[in-house]
C-alpha cells in the first residue's frame, strides 16, 4: 500500500498539444492518502478512466510524475507498480478454474505453489468463491467474473492499490448492492487505497470517504459527500450531485443581498462586488414553497416520488426545483418559494467564493 | 400449450422440398443408380447391386488416392492454421494500414481456381519460371513434372499462397474482438507474451479458428482445379487425389458405375469426417463451458 502523489499531471491524446482544450486531464496536483477509499466521479468523457489509466500505467502521462510513497513511478511499466485493476468489463481467463485465474498473477511473479495456493485460500475465502474454486471460469454470472477480477488484484499482498473502473455497469441491481457492501468491508477489514471511478453519485457517495468529481478533464472539487453536497465548489458538482441538481440563477450581488431578476434575496454573509458570470445556487431540498415568501413562481409540475415530491417551477423563465417533504401540503395558492440564506452559494464564472470575497479553495485547484 | 394440427402447412414447405430435390437430391440420385447398374452401352442397364463398391472397396487405387487426399490435407491444415494465426497477430490493429493489409491479404483469394493453377505452373517450370529457373540457377534440382517431392512442394506452397489469407482474416476478425480491458489486465497481471496468446487471444479465437479448420479441410479435400492445372496428377500417380483420379475414372475411362460408387463413398467420407470434426468441437466448446 502506499500514498499515490500526482505531481503537475497532465495528458493530451494528441501528440503536439498546443491549448488547454487539447488535453483530456488538465493539470492536476494531488495526493491520494494511503488506505483511504476515493471515487472519481463526472460524466462520461471528463477524464476519469484517463486518470486512472495513468495511474496504473496502461497510459504515460504528456506532462508531470506520479509518485508511489515518494517514488518516482513515471515510466515503470504497469506491471512494476503493483496496481490491480478492475475494470468494467469483467476480464478473467475463461479456459482456467477459478482457482488458476486467482493464482495467475502470483505464478507470473514465479511464486512457489504452496504460497500460492495458501493465499488463493485466503482469497477465496474474502471473496466467498471457495466452493467455487474448480470451476471454470467461463460459466460464471458477471458478478461473480468481478468478484475474480478483484481477487486477482489482491491475491498479491504488496499491492500498492486496487483501481476500479465503473465495476458494477453490467451487474445486475440487486447484485450491485451486494458486491459494493463487500467492496466497502474489504477497504474496512483490509485497508488498502482504493479509487473507484464511476458516474454513478449514488455509487460515489456510498463508496467513498472523499469523492473527486471531475467535470472537462479537471478536478473540481474533492471532498467528503457532505461537502460536495452543502458546499458545492462548482456550479457542475452542485448540478451533478443531487437529484435534482441545485438550482443556478444568475445574479447580482452585493453586499448582502442578491437580485436576482426583478427580485431580492438575501444572503447569508456579505460579498464583495464581483465581475464576471454571477450566479446564485440553491439545492431543491433548501428551497420551500410558501404563499407569500420568496420569488413569485409559476409551478408547472409537481412529481411524487414516494419518500418526497418535486416541484418543478419557473421563475422569469429560469427553472426552479423544489423538493418538499412528502407530508408538506402544497396547494394552488401557493406560488412563491423562499431559499434558506446559509445555504445560497454565490458563483463567479462558476466557482464559488466564499463570503466576503476570500477566494474558495476550489478555484486554485 | 395444445399445438394446433394443419396438415395444409405442408404446402408451405413444398417450395423448399422442389427446390432441394432438384439442386441436390435427383442428381444425387442419378449417381446412386449408376452406382448399382452395369452398362455395356446402348443406354441398356444391368443390375449390378453393391459389386462396384466391392470392386472399389478392394481397389488399391481408390486406398492410393485417399491416402494422398489425407496427406495433403494434413498438411496444408498443420501449416496454414498456425501460419494464419501468425500473420494475424503481426497485422497492424488499426489504420491505414490495417485496410491496406486486409485487402493485399484478400488479393489471392479472389483469383479464379485455374488461375491460381497456371500461375504456379507457369511460376515453377525451370526453363521460363521465375520460381523454378531461379532455384535451377542456385543448383538446387527442382522439377515438378518428373520429381513427385517437387510436385508435392509446388501444390502445398501454392495451397498455402491461395488460403493461408483465409485463416488470417478470420483469425484477425477474432482478434480484433478482443477487448483492451483484457490486455491491459495481463499486463498488470505480468503476463508473459505467450500466456496472453495461450490464455487470452487463442480462447477468444477458437470459434473462428473451428470455422476455419472446418472450410479448410472439406475444401482441401475436394481440391481439384489447381494441382490439375499444375501437375495433371503426375509425375505417375504421385499427386493424383481423390477428385482427380475420379474424374479420370468417370470421364476418361468412361466407367460409370465405379466411378459412382467412388463419388458415393467420397461424399459419405467428407460427410463423416466433417462430422466428426463438429461434434469434437462442439463438445470441446460444451466441455470448457
Amino acid at each position: 500500500m502506499a500514498k499515490i502523489t500526482l505531481d503537475n499531471l497532465a495528458h493530451s491524446y494528441l501528440p503536439n498539444p498546443t491549448s488547454e482544450d487539447d488535453f483530456a486531464l488538465k493539470e492536476l496536483n494531488h495526493d491520494w492518502d494511503d488506505g483511504a477509499a476515493y471515487a472519481l466521479l463526472g460524466a462520461s468523457g471528463c477524464g476519469k478512466s484517463t486518470l486512472l489509466n495513468i495511474i496504473s500505467g496502461l497510459l504515460h502521462p504528456s506532462q508531470g510524475r506520479i509518485l508511489f510513497d515518494g517514488q518516482d513511478v513515471t515510466h515503470a511499466p504497469t506491471a512494476e507498480r503493483n496496481i490491480a485493476q478492475v475494470f468494467q468489463f469483467p476480464v478473467v481467463y475463461d479456459t482456467m478454474t477459478v482457482q488458476d485465474n486467482l493464482a495467475f498473477p502470483l505464478r507470473n511473479r514465479g511464486r512457489d505453489e504452496a504460497y500460492v495456493a495458501e493465499r488463493v485460500q485466503e482469497i477465496a475465502k474474502m471473496i466467498g468463491m471457495e466452493d467455487m474454486l474448480k470451476k471454470k471460469a467461463r460459466g460464471l454470472t458477471a458478478d461473480a467474473k468481478q468478484k475474480i477480477s478483484l481477487g486477482r488484484g489482491m491475491v498479491r499482498k504488496d499491492v500498492n492499490a486496487l483501481l476500479f473502473d465503473e465495476p458494477l455497469t453490467v451487474i445486475d441491481p440487486h447484485m450491485k448492492w451486494e458486491l459494493r457492501t463487500q467492496l466497502k468491508k474489504l477497504h474496512h477489514d483490509f485497508g488498502h487505497t482504493m479509487i473507484y471511478v464511476t458516474h454513478d453519485q449514488t455509487e460515489a457517495l456510498t463508496f467513498a470517504d472523499k469523492v473527486v468529481v471531475m467535470y472537462d478533464g479537471r478536478v473540481v472539487q474533492i471532498g467528503t459527500p457532505e461537502e460536495l453536497f452543502e458546499r458545492p465548489e462548482h456550479t457542475f458538482v452542485g448540478y451533478f450531485i443531487g437529484s435534482p441538481g441545485m438550482n443556478v440563477l444568475p445574479a447580482e450581488v452585493d453586499g448582502t443581498t442578491a437580485k436576482v431578476g426583478s427580485q431580492t434575496i438575501q444572503l447569508a454573509g456579505g460579498y464583495k462586488p464581483t465581475s464576471g458570470k454571477v450566479e446564485i445556487g440553491v439545492r431543491p431540498e433548501f428551497a420551500k414553497l410558501s404563499q407569500t415568501e420568496g420569488l413569485p413562481v409559476t409551478v408547472r409540475r409537481i412529481e411524487d416520488v414516494g419518500r418526497h415530491k418535486i416541484i418543478r417551477a419557473s421563475f422569469e423563465g429560469h427553472d426552479i426545483n423544489i423538493i418538499a417533504g412528502e407530508d408538506d401540503r402544497v396547494s394552488a395558492d401557493m406560488n412563491h418559494v423562499s431559499f434558506d440564506p446559509a445555504q445560497v452559494n454565490v458563483y463567479v464564472n462558476d466557482w464559488r467564493v466564499a463570503p466576503d470575497g476570500a477566494q474558495s479553495v476550489g478555484e486554485a485547484a | 400449450m395444445d399445438k394446433t394440427v394443419n396438415q395444409k402447412a405442408w404446402f408451405l414447405v413444398l417450395p423448399v422440398l422442389i427446390l432441394v430435390a432438384f439442386s441436390a437430391v435427383i442428381p444425387l440420385m442419378t449417381v446412386v443408380n449408376y452406382s448399382v447398374q452395369d452398362t455395356f452401352g446402348n443406354n441398356q442397364f444391368f443390375w449390378a447391386g453393391l459389386e462396384w463398391f466391392e470392386e472399389m472397396l478392394n481397389d488399391d487405387r481408390l486406398w492410393g488416392a485417399l491416402g494422398r487426399q489425407l496427406m495433403f490435407s494434413g498438411i496444408i491444415l498443420l501449416i496454414q492454421i498456425p501460419l494464419g494465426v501468425f500473420v494475424a497477430l503481426n497485422m497492424p490493429k488499426k489504420g491505414f494500414w490495417a485496410s491496406f493489409c486486409l485487402v493485399f491479404m484478400s488479393l489471392p483469394l479472389l483469383i479464379p481456381w485455374n488461375v491460381v493453377g497456371t500461375i504456379w505452373q507457369v511460376f515453377g517450370r525451370v526453363d521460363i519460371g521465375l520460381l523454378g529457373h531461379t532455384l535451377a540457377a542456385l543448383g538446387i534440382d527442382y522439377n515438378y513434372t518428373n520429381d513427385p517431392f517437387a510436385a508435392w512442394v509446388t501444390i502445398i506452397v501454392m495451397d498455402v499462397w491461395h488460403w493461408t489469407s483465409l485463416v488470417a482474416l478470420l483469425a484477425y476478425a477474432g482478434l480484433q474482438s478482443i477487448p483492451d480491458a483484457y490486455y491491459q489486465a495481463a499486463k498488470i497481471d505480468q503476463a508473459s507474451r505467450w500466456k496472453v496468446f495461450r490464455f487470452i487471444e487463442l480462447p477468444k479465437m477458437m470459434g473462428v479458428l473451428m470455422i476455419a479448420i472446418l472450410l479448410r479441410f472439406m475444401d482441401s479435400f475436394m481440391i481439384y482445379t489447381e494441382p490439375f492445372v499444375v501437375t495433371g496428377g503426375g509425375p505417375g500417380s504421385t499427386t493424383t487425389l481423390l477428385s482427380i483420379d475420379l474424374v479420370k475414372m468417370a470421364l476418361g475411362q468412361f466407367d460409370l458405375g465405379p466411378a459412382a460408387a467412388f463419388s458415393i463413398m467420397y461424399f459419405l467420407v467428407i460427410l463423416l469426417i466433417s462430422w466428426v470434426f463438429y461434434t469434437v468441437m462442439t463438445n470441446l466448446d460444451k466441455r470448457e463451458g
